[in-house]
């Protein structure tokens, strides 16, 4: 095997060096996976660690080697995120951010989709926008917010304008470079199939490039929902941020942290949502090699 | 490309400017709507200052060498926290890398902790560690750690098995089969998780003077800006801040290439 294709990037492998080694090609780790026995083994080692740590943070409360008010004991936790769940004081903030995540994820991916789809398909277009959409996402989120606060108030406009810009970026780059990345001989070959330009939008650039797109679009998701945190713990008066903010004023740390463990949760289950729906469009690409 | 049918006759306004001046336009044109705005009075908001008046709030700072002032401030701690993250996060991700059995033991943890949104972290750490400079630094260690960890667990996992394989016939002990071979082959993605953490610790950096607000820092600039309705200040530190992270970018991509460019000659020169 030569050096060059060892040491090549995993993403400019082109369809040139297909016959790759054949010893890698298989990785030994997917076929144990799927056996029974080392999985059982891998779910049980899991487990050691957060068990310890849960013990010990137990004990540290139990023995009052921290103060409560530093370190709630996990029963305490619990009983917050139980007291939260039944007497309705969750159920609302949480719909709130995630209405707010979804507005402000839903204007950020419509405008990047349409940013990233103009810049791919037109050069010229790209030039005269894209050194101003650089110099606009080099400034984060934060950057612009107190920027928005002064423009438009601390409302709802804030909020989904902050999200759909944390969206807005990772879309608009990937779509780019995912049209802009279409290898040319599949659009050699559509011109000598003598495709129509819908043709060869809808047949060869758009499915040659939905799978980069689909990584900017999860992308997209997971700063939108950074971005709603940080805007609630900065400014709002609802939505899981402010239980966050709320419960670190009253210095009950038992709320701060059921919000938390409520945040990451629904942060993973909105990734693992599109990362179901990319499966699902992608599989012709697996059924096809 | 042949997009354009009449080479010789090019009537599109679009392309008739030359290619490196493009990018201008739309800034160009932004600043002289705004310049009309103020010209012709079409709002009479505080808030629509004059382009003059931001250069001038500009120069100013920058003359009395206040902004250089808070700007230290805020890298300074971007930086021990960048550095404490960063080799937090190798040794982590070695480990991770390294030992499958350490990977089967934590990994499941460290990625359960992973999904926490990085700033739900403040409210905590501001009670373990006070509202000063110890939370902030806290804080951006954090945010340096997790793609630092990540990137080095996958750029070790990613090590061609085939040079394992000619290292152990060569005999190579398991120290020089991890600085001659493993961290060699992981740099590439080592580096961009330290590219990653640095653009996260700066971030951070602005996230934790907003929410532990205490002390000197760009972000604190931003705040006061507001606060005070002085819409030229605020401008000014948005500008700060994208030209800051800018430039950590770029020195971190030539860092990269400097360290990456016996990869290109290696290959090169087979």
């Amino acid at each position: 095997m030569s050096t060059q294709a060892l040491l090549a990037e995993p993403g400019s492998r082109e369809l040139d060096a297909a016959p790759a080694p054949a010893a890698r090609s298989t990785p030994p780790v997917r076929h144990t996976g799927w056996r029974p026995g080392p999985r059982l083994t891998n779910w049980l080692l899991a487990w050691p660690l957060p068990l310890a740590l849960l013990a010990i943070w137990w004990l540290a409360a139990d023995q009052g080697w921290v103060a409560a008010q530093v370190l709630p004991p996990p029963e305490t936790v619990w009983g917050a995120l139980r007291d939260s769940i039944a007497n309705g004081e969750l159920w609302p903030n949480l719909q709130i951010s995630l209405l707010r995540v979804l507005a402000g994820f839903a204007a950020g991916l419509a405008g990047g989709l349409l940013l990233g789809v103009a810049m791919g398909l037109s050069p010229t277009f790209k030039d005269y926008v894209y050194p101003l959409f650089k110099a606009f996402s080099q400034v984060p989120v934060l950057g612009w917010l107190p920027l928005l606060m002064l423009l438009v108030g601390i409302d709802e406009a804030l909020k989904v304008i902050l999200i759909a810009k944390a969206a807005l970026v990772p879309v608009t780059i990937n779509t780019y470079q995912g049209i802009a990345g279409v290898p040319s001989r599949y659009i050699e070959v559509a011109r000598a199939l003598k495709f129509t330009r819908w043709q060869m939008l809808s047949k060869v650039v758009f499915p040659a490039a939905i799978a980069p797109i689909w990584n900017g679009v999860r992308y997209g998701l997971t700063h939108a929902w950074l971005a709603l945190v940080v805007v609630e713990l900065l400014a709002s008066s609802e939505g899981l941020g402010f239980l966050i903010v709320y419960g670190r004023q009253l210095f009950q740390l038992d709320v701060v942290m059921a919000a938390v463990v409520v945040v990451g949760l629904f942060g993973w289950l909105l990734d693992k949502g599109l990362a179901l729906i990319e499966t699902r469009l992608l599989r012709w690409r697996k059924e096809a090699f | 490309m042949s997009t354009h049918p009449h080479p010789n006759r090019n009537l599109n306004p679009f392309t008739r400017i030359p290619k490196p001046l493009r990018g201008w336009v739309l800034p160009a044109a932004i600043v002289f709507v705004w310049w009309l705005a103020v010209r012709l009075g079409w709002s009479t908001s505080p808030l629509l200052v004059p382009v003059e008046t931001v250069l001038a709030t500009g120069w100013q700072q920058i003359a009395s060498g206040k902004v250089f002032s808070e700007l230290g401030a805020s890298l300074q701690r971007d930086l021990i926290g960048f550095a404490i993250g960063a080799s937090a996060g190798l040794v982590a991700g070695a480990v991770l890398g390294l030992s499958r059995l350490a990977e089967k033991l934590i990994g499941p943890s460290f990625h359960t902790l992973k999904q926490i949104s990085l700033f739900a972290w403040i409210p905590l750490l501001s009670v373990w560690f006070g509202l000063g400079d110890a939370a902030k630094v806290a804080f951006l260690s954090l945010a340096a750690f997790f793609p630092v960890v990540l990137n080095t667990v996958e750029g070790i996992r990613s090590v061609p098995a085939e040079l394992i394989e000619v290292a152990r016939v060569l005999r190579f002990t398991r120290w020089q089969l991890l600085t001659r071979v493993v961290l060699p082959g992981a740099a590439p993605s080592i580096f961009a998780g330290i590219h990653l953490a640095l653009i996260y610790a700066w971030l951070a950096t602005l996230g934790a003077e907003y929410l532990l607000v205490s002390g000197k820092g760009i972000g604190n600039l931003l705040i006061d800006g507001r606060e005070h309705f002085q819409m030229d200040l605020v401008l000014l530190g948005v500008v700060v801040v994208g030209a800051v992270g800018f430039a950590l970018n770029w020195i971190a991509t030539r860092i990269e290439r400097r360290a990456l460019a016996w990869r290109g000659r290696s290959v090169a020169s087979y």
